[in-house]
């Protein structure tokens, strides 16, 4: 049975339909998810994709928390439901408080957008568990808020729990603390990451096609996962 | 008819790369003696009956500002204040 991941689509999302299709090419059938319809169409996973929903009005993703479809999300995400937030999409889980921390304004002020090397370091998660432990990865980076922020004891409780997902590496595009580029949340279904894996799966128009494995890790876990 | 102003600014210990741009840029007007800027928002709601500042709290705390980088302050301000705030 070929497994359904959601997509949502936002007012003002941008990578929604990238996303889809990298849920596509990993081998699973896409659902598109509208932001005002509560319902999750018996989607076995979701993806909160990039962009500027709402128009990024008072702070990224503080007002996509409060979309119906978020409300719905929060509570499954709860329940172990896989959510993967890419860029925006963090911005949402960490708004939605499904991921500690904060995503602020890049330190140097200027939108970064270039291809990015990131070392996975935390593969037990719903979306890395088709990466080796260390693995470097090159995927597209583009933000202008992706400055993660924490308090030092956040920092250090991700840091010992082994929930920091995944590092900058070859400089920090953003002035993210520890060069944090992804975390997970305790039970390791929610993921959130600033660069974009859904634009590293196609030889095409990708730098590589690392970004594949996340979309590939969440139907290793569904297959695993009991029903 | 009074507003609440809810002023959000972010928590002190939170870098504020905005406010250090427009520090850096005070020179340039030949101002010397300013030690740092902090940028912040100034949110004024309108209640239709009477304002009421524990509901401003409320929205404040839930959408206005997020308390993990912000804090926020609410007051009650007659609307004449609104347009002279500065003075």
């Amino acid at each position: 049975m070929t497994a359904r991941v959601g997509v949502v689509t936002f007012p003002g999302s941008l990578d929604d339909a990238d996303a889809a299709r990298a849920v596509r090419i990993a081998g699973a059938e896409p659902v598109r998810l509208w932001h005002g319809d509560p319902g999750l169409h018996g989607v076995d996973a979701v993806v909160l994709p990039g962009g500027f929903s709402y128009g990024d009005y008072l702070r990224c993703g503080a007002i996509a928390r409060f979309a119906p479809v978020m409300e719905t999300i929060v509570d499954a995400a709860r329940g172990g439901l896989p959510v993967l937030g890419i860029c925006n999409g963090f911005q949402i889980l960490c708004e939605a408080h499904l991921l500690p921390g904060a995503l602020t304004r890049n330190q140097h002020l200027h939108f970064r957008n270039r291809d990015q090397i990131l070392r996975i370091e935390a593969v037990g998660t719903a979306w890395t568990n088709a990466f080796q432990p260390g693995q470097e990865v090159l995927v597209p980076v583009k933000n202008g808020e992706g400055c993660y922020v924490a308090d030092p004891a956040t920092l250090d409780r991700l840091e010992a729990e082994g929930r920091v997902v995944a590092r900058y590496l070859g400089g920090n595009p953003n002035g993210s603390q520890r060069d944090i580029a992804a975390i997970t949340n305790e039970a390791g279904n929610v993921v959130g990451i600033m660069p974009h894996p859904e634009h590293a799966v196609e030889a095409l128009t990708g730098p590589s096609l690392d970004g594949l494995g996340f979309f590939t890790s969440v139907l290793k876990h569904l297959v695993g996962a009991p029903a | 008819m009074p507003r609440v102003v809810v002023d959000v600014m972010l928590k002190p210990e939170i870098l504020d790369p905005q406010g250090q741009a427009v520090a850096n840029a005070l020179p340039r007007l030949g101002v010397s003696d300013v030690a740092s800027v902090r940028i912040g928002r100034r949110i004024e709601i309108e209640f239709t009956g009477e304002p009421d500042l524990d509901r401003a709290r409320e929205i404040a705390d839930k959408l206005l500002a997020n308390p993990v980088i912000e804090d926020f302050t609410v007051r009650l301000v007659e609307t004449d204040e609104t347009a002279d705030a500065h003075s």
